[in-house]
């Protein structure tokens, strides 16, 4: 069992642009090894390696578990749940955490973390990404702003256009306000193995520096086309719906965790399902949502330790389909 | 919304089953005594229903609009709103119910009631479930009265107190009045059942009461 490296960027067919350029020596660089295992922001007592992944497009490490906010943070005026949420993300932080991913489609979320970042006192490492999801392509850029303020930060680092609405329209303003300065990142997202193709084709045409799909163990659409595709143009692969809601993990925990699980380090199966994951090469980070403070210790698990390598990894997707 | 047949209720649903029913609780504590006003109301409601007097009607639709505006306002627009963004345009239909019922029901003096027809029983029982039974349903299956959903500022047990209503009332055309509550009813069931709740069952069983009914009662006259 070893960790697993990423294997150097197939050049992009704008390779003659600056970006392009940029994002081979990145790649290269990645491929050495550099960036893959970044050291680690927070210390932890196990004293095992704290897992981060290489922004191609950039270089920029983040680590490999984030957290996602749909159904769990929209909590409305509810204070004692907005304390919870905060709560859940103090221990993301403090575990090593730096992606917090939202929309405006998700309810009171955006006013929810915003709440829980002023409560923090505003982690710096913090790692904003949202989405545009509007109809209106006139009207993406007055909706980011709208969401800025209700996350309460400067600028978002990434900002994707949701489930593909109006991407046509949204993509020129994303990459423009990037541009501008105004956002550090451009993606898209869909979920649920939905418009993989349309994704696919947008990938390949737009040089964008994320992409968010669905992924997992029993989930694996997304293995044939669009992880190769992210990898060949350089593109971060974000995974929501790890757990499928919830479903998938409350299926797996009515069996005992396999006894080979320790050979890379899964202590639980959050950790062992989100593990699959973000060892694909092709994945910067998963983002699993939750309530729970002892389930986000859980996931920030899957930062820690060693990652299985491809013989494993067939042997959990296995192990879990028959689940 | 292309590659429709791949979305189930649950891509839809944006809170969670604590959240939806604790919002129900900040509810119910931010607009005490509004209940016991309202249940006076739905008291009122039962007695005019089950004694025919002069302007019946006309009192049953004032009440029943109340409830409506009131909902819409109160629940919609300033609570649920909060976690569900399309609790804008449930407001507008509730609102739009409410002027149904004056226009229609007060001023029209549409609903008209004649005890002892086939229908004006299971009207009458659907309206004595929305006003007393349906408060009870919170705290038997395990969420407690501070959660308890009361006729004329919630929107289930109004739109089965309306439903029931209507059902009592004799006249086709006051069924114009129905079509919101009917579509409430199976929106809430099927919000209710994506979440798992035990009780997910009653919006759509009222539904299929009503419905039932009205067209065993015009299936006889044909």
């Amino acid at each position: 069992m070893h960790v697993m490296k990423p294997r150097l960027h197939v050049t992009c067919t704008d390779r003659r642009s600056p970006l392009a350029q940029r994002r081979r020596v990145v790649g290269a660089l990645v491929a050495l090894g550099v960036g893959t295992l970044l050291p680690a922001a927070p210390s932890f007592p196990q004293g095992k390696p704290f897992l981060t992944r290489a922004i191609p497009s950039s270089g920029e490490a983040l680590p490999v578990v984030g957290l996602g906010s749909w159904i769990t943070f929209n909590v409305g005026n509810d204070r004692v749940a907005r304390d919870s949420c905060a709560e859940v993300m103090r221990n993301f932080f403090d575990a090593g955490g730096r992606m917090i991913d939202s929309s405006p489609m998700y309810g009171s979320s955006q006013d929810v973390i915003g709440y829980g970042l002023q409560k923090l006192g505003k982690p710096p490492r913090t790692f904003s990404a949202d989405k545009v999801w509007i109809a209106s392509g006139s009207a993406g850029r007055a909706q980011i702003e709208k969401s800025r303020e209700r996350w309460g930060v400067p600028r978002f680092d990434l900002v994707a256009v949701h489930n593909l609405l109006s991407w046509e329209e949204h993509l020129p303003t994303l990459f423009a306000m990037k541009a501008a300065g105004q956002i550090r990142y451009v993606g898209v997202t869909t979920s649920e193995g939905r418009r993989l193709k349309e994704i696919e084709e947008i990938m390949r045409r737009q040089p964008l520096d994320f992409v968010q799909v669905s992924y997992s163990a029993v989930e694996r659409d997304v293995e044939a086309r669009i992880l190769p595709v992210a990898r060949d143009r350089g593109i971060a692969v974000v995974i929501n719906r790890p757990f499928r809601e919830g479903a998938l993990i409350r299926s797996v925990k009515r069996q005992p965790l396999p006894s080979w699980a320790s050979e890379a380090d899964c202590a639980n199966w959050a950790e062992f399902l989100l593990k699959f994951i973000v060892s694909h090469p092709a994945v910067v980070c998963a983002i699993p949502a939750t309530t729970s403070v002892a389930h986000v210790r859980e996931n920030m698990g899957a930062c820690l330790g060693r990652l299985p390598d491809d013989a494993m990894r067939r042997r959990m997707a296995a192990h879990v389909e028959q689940l | 919304m292309s590659e429709w047949w791949t979305y189930s209720l649950s891509d839809f649903l944006l809170f969670s089953a604590r959240t939806y029913y604790r919002l129900f609780e900040l509810y119910n504590i931010d607009i005490w005594p509004a209940q016991s006003v309202a249940l006076a109301l739905g008291c009122i409601l039962v007695a005019l229903l089950w004694r025919p007097r002069a302007g019946q009607g006309r009192a049953i639709a004032a009440i029943l609009a109340l409830g409506w505006m009131w909902v819409a306002w109160a629940f919609h627009w300033r609570h649920f709103v909060t976690i569900n963004w399309a609790a804008t345009y449930f407001a507008y239909a509730c609102a739009f119910e409410a002027l149904l019922l004056i226009v229609f029901g007060v001023f029209g003096d549409d609903l008209a009631f004649r005890p002892g027809s086939s229908t004006h029983g299971i009207g009458f029982a659907l309206v004595l479930f929305a006003v007393f039974g349906q408060p009870l349903i919170a705290p038997l299956v395990g969420r407690g009265f501070l959660q308890a959903e009361v006729f004329g500022v919630t929107p289930d047990p109004t739109t089965v107190a309306t439903l029931g209503a209507l059902l009592a009332g004799g006249r086709r055309a006051q069924w114009r009045m129905g079509i919101i509550p009917l579509v409430s009813c199976v929106l809430s069931g099927a919000v209710t059942w994506t979440l798992e709740s035990p009780d997910a069952a009653v919006m759509m069983i009222a539904a299929a009461v009503v419905v039932g009914a009205a067209a065993t009662k015009t299936a006889r006259k044909a």
